[in-house]
């Protein structure tokens, strides 16, 4: 287990094979006690790292941060090279094309069908259309849909939607995955079945990065979990559990 | 950005339309049904300043000269006259006009009695004015000149119609603002509430990556294409009940018709055109792009 995880590190050289690196992060919002408190963390290239805590633990918190929906109050937070302190709103976009990301309410855009929700991935980065009618059926494979790619998103069970929310996510080669609460809304067997398609995406070397509350998941896979309450980090442990502090 | 990417955004502009029926039929109905009543108002304003510009161009000023003035003398006044900005038109009526004149409107066969031009010091400059507001300058800078005998105005007329002018103006320009400040106030609330129910999907595009202008482009395209549906459909029912509303007045009113001379559509709409898509497509474009703005920092 690996602790200090609050002691201040300065002018700290980023190791090469380091996407994430969080340096004494604080977030503070206008009222209360802080989300995030001093928090201090390195993630590598091809991890596969689970977050846990209870509600209002600060894992929200820091997933907005990675993904600069958020600015910390202080602290340094780098992702792939992107200093999220500074970095210019106009490179937000470009910075944000390297991540992957996937909601637990799934966020696909209902008016549209499966195919064109993934598609739409691609639009954004400007894929050419070519290229687009090919990889969008591709990835609808990988995660077995790809019979159902003309149905509309009301059509689909929550499994089903989450699994076009994770090709979305998927269909432009991100580096890092970022799923908040992906399981949450689905049943035991949808749950894992999404959690399988997660780890062959991470042993196709993609950092993955999942929040959840589901103990029986984390504890079944032993990855890395990082245990985090009332705005730190308690407990970060390769091959974790996910113990229930009470 | 590329060719593909713009007519894509092009075509979600157009697609979203139709994603959103409600939202679009709503929004068009709201700018049908304000830029209807600012084009009738319009037509209405622009009709009546027409009486009174007509009412106007028949107001003369008479300028009658001194015994013993020459024609060379009123020519030479009618020239330096004319170089005025108040003045539209000179007409010069000799003395021998004006007693042609006279004897056809009272006298009739009665005339042959006289052997002489009995008006011999009646020649005379008939001056039609610009802007009747501008009558006493004139009037003021004529009888300054030393061979002129008399002048003869109505005051009463160029006055009333003169306030009568700028009372329309006042009140035209009045309604006209507090239309257009009603129709930007309905229409953005409806591109605003349109806009805010998909928030979800302008942050999905965020979350993924999307640029500003790729999020805002469809929904500006949208916004514009509202904006034009909704100026095109009130200039159309304009069109089909101004000349339906002539054709009735016109055959139905023949007394009315006299007094008025209505404009044909053709000259309203010369004005009305521009100003109504200028209004529409403008809150169509402004509306979405600063709507889309309010969402754009996720």
């Amino acid at each position: 287990m690996e602790r200090g995880y609050r002691k201040r590190r300065t002018n700290r050289q980023i190791p090469e094979d380091e996407v994430i690196t969080l340096e004494n992060v604080t977030k503070s919002y206008s009222t209360g006690a802080p989300a995030l408190n001093g928090v201090t963390l390195h993630i590598k290239r091809g991890e596969f790292v689970f977050i846990v805590g209870d509600s209002g633990s600060g894992k929200s918190t820091l997933i907005k941060l990675l993904l600069r929906e958020l600015v910390p109050t202080d602290g340094e937070i780098t992702v792939l090279g992107y200093n999220l302190r500074r970095i210019k709103h106009s490179k937000i976009p470009k910075f944000r094309r390297n991540l992957g990301i996937v909601f637990q309410d799934f966020r696909l855009l209902k008016d549209r069908n499966v195919y064109e929700n993934v598609a739409f991935a691609q639009r954004i980065v400007q894929t050419p259309t070519r290229e687009i009618k090919r990889n969008v059926p591709s990835i609808l494979a990988t995660v077995n849909l790809a019979g159902k790619y003309k149905n509309k998103i009301n059509q689909l069970s929550g499994g089903e939607q989450q699994r076009v929310a994770l090709a979305r996510a998927l269909v432009n080669k991100p580096t890092i995955l970022l799923a908040d609460e992906p399981t949450g809304n689905l049943d035991p067997n949808n749950s894992w079945e999404i959690m399988k398609l997660m780890e062959q995406i991470n042993e196709n070397g993609t950092t993955v990065i999942v929040v959840t509350h589901n103990r029986e998941i984390v504890n079944a896979m032993k990855k890395r979990v990082i245990t985090m309450k009332k705005g730190v980090i308690i407990e970060d442990e390769e091959e974790g559990m996910y113990i229930d502090e009470d | 950005m590329r060719i593909n990417s713009f007519f894509y955004t092009i075509g979600q502009g157009f697609k979203n339309l139709g994603r959103n029926k409600w939202y679009t039929l709503a929004s068009i109905a709201t700018i049908t049904a304000c830029l209807f009543l600012f084009g009738l108002f319009y037509a209405i304003i622009t009709n009546f300043q027409n009486v009174v510009k007509t009412a106007e161009e028949g107001v003369s000023v008479t300028v009658f000269f001194n015994e013993g003035t020459s024609e060379d003398e009123i020519l030479a006044v009618k020239s330096d006259l004319e170089k005025r900005t108040e003045v539209r038109e000179i007409q010069y009526v000799s003395a021998d006009e004006a007693w042609e004149g006279f004897k056809e409107e009272y006298l009739g066969e009665y005339a042959d009695g006289f052997t002489e031009n009995p008006l011999a010091d009646s020649a005379n400059l008939q001056i039609y004015l610009n802007d009747v507001s501008m009558q006493p300058a004139l009037v003021t800078y004529i009888e300054s000149i030393t061979s002129v005998r008399e002048v003869n105005r109505s005051e009463v007329t160029a006055t009333t119609l003169s306030g009568l002018n700028l009372l329309i103006a006042y009140v035209s320009a009045g309604i006209i603002i507090v239309l257009l400040l009603v129709s930007i106030f309905l229409i953005s609330n409806t591109v605003t509430m349109g806009i805010s129910v998909r928030k979800d999907e302008i942050n999905i595009m965020k979350y993924i990556g999307a640029t500003d202008f790729f999020v805002r482009a469809p929904f500006v395209v949208e916004g514009i294409l509202i904006g034009l549906i909704g100026s095109v459909i009130p200039l159309i029912i304009i069109y089909f009940v101004y000349t339906h509303v002539i054709t009735y007045v016109v055959s139905r009113f023949t007394m009315l018709s006299s007094l008025l001379n209505f404009l044909p559509v053709e000259t309203v709409f010369n004005s009305l055109i521009p100003i109504s898509l200028l209004i529409g497509i403008g809150i169509g474009f402004f509306g979405s792009f600063i709507t889309v703005r309010k969402h754009l920092h996720v």
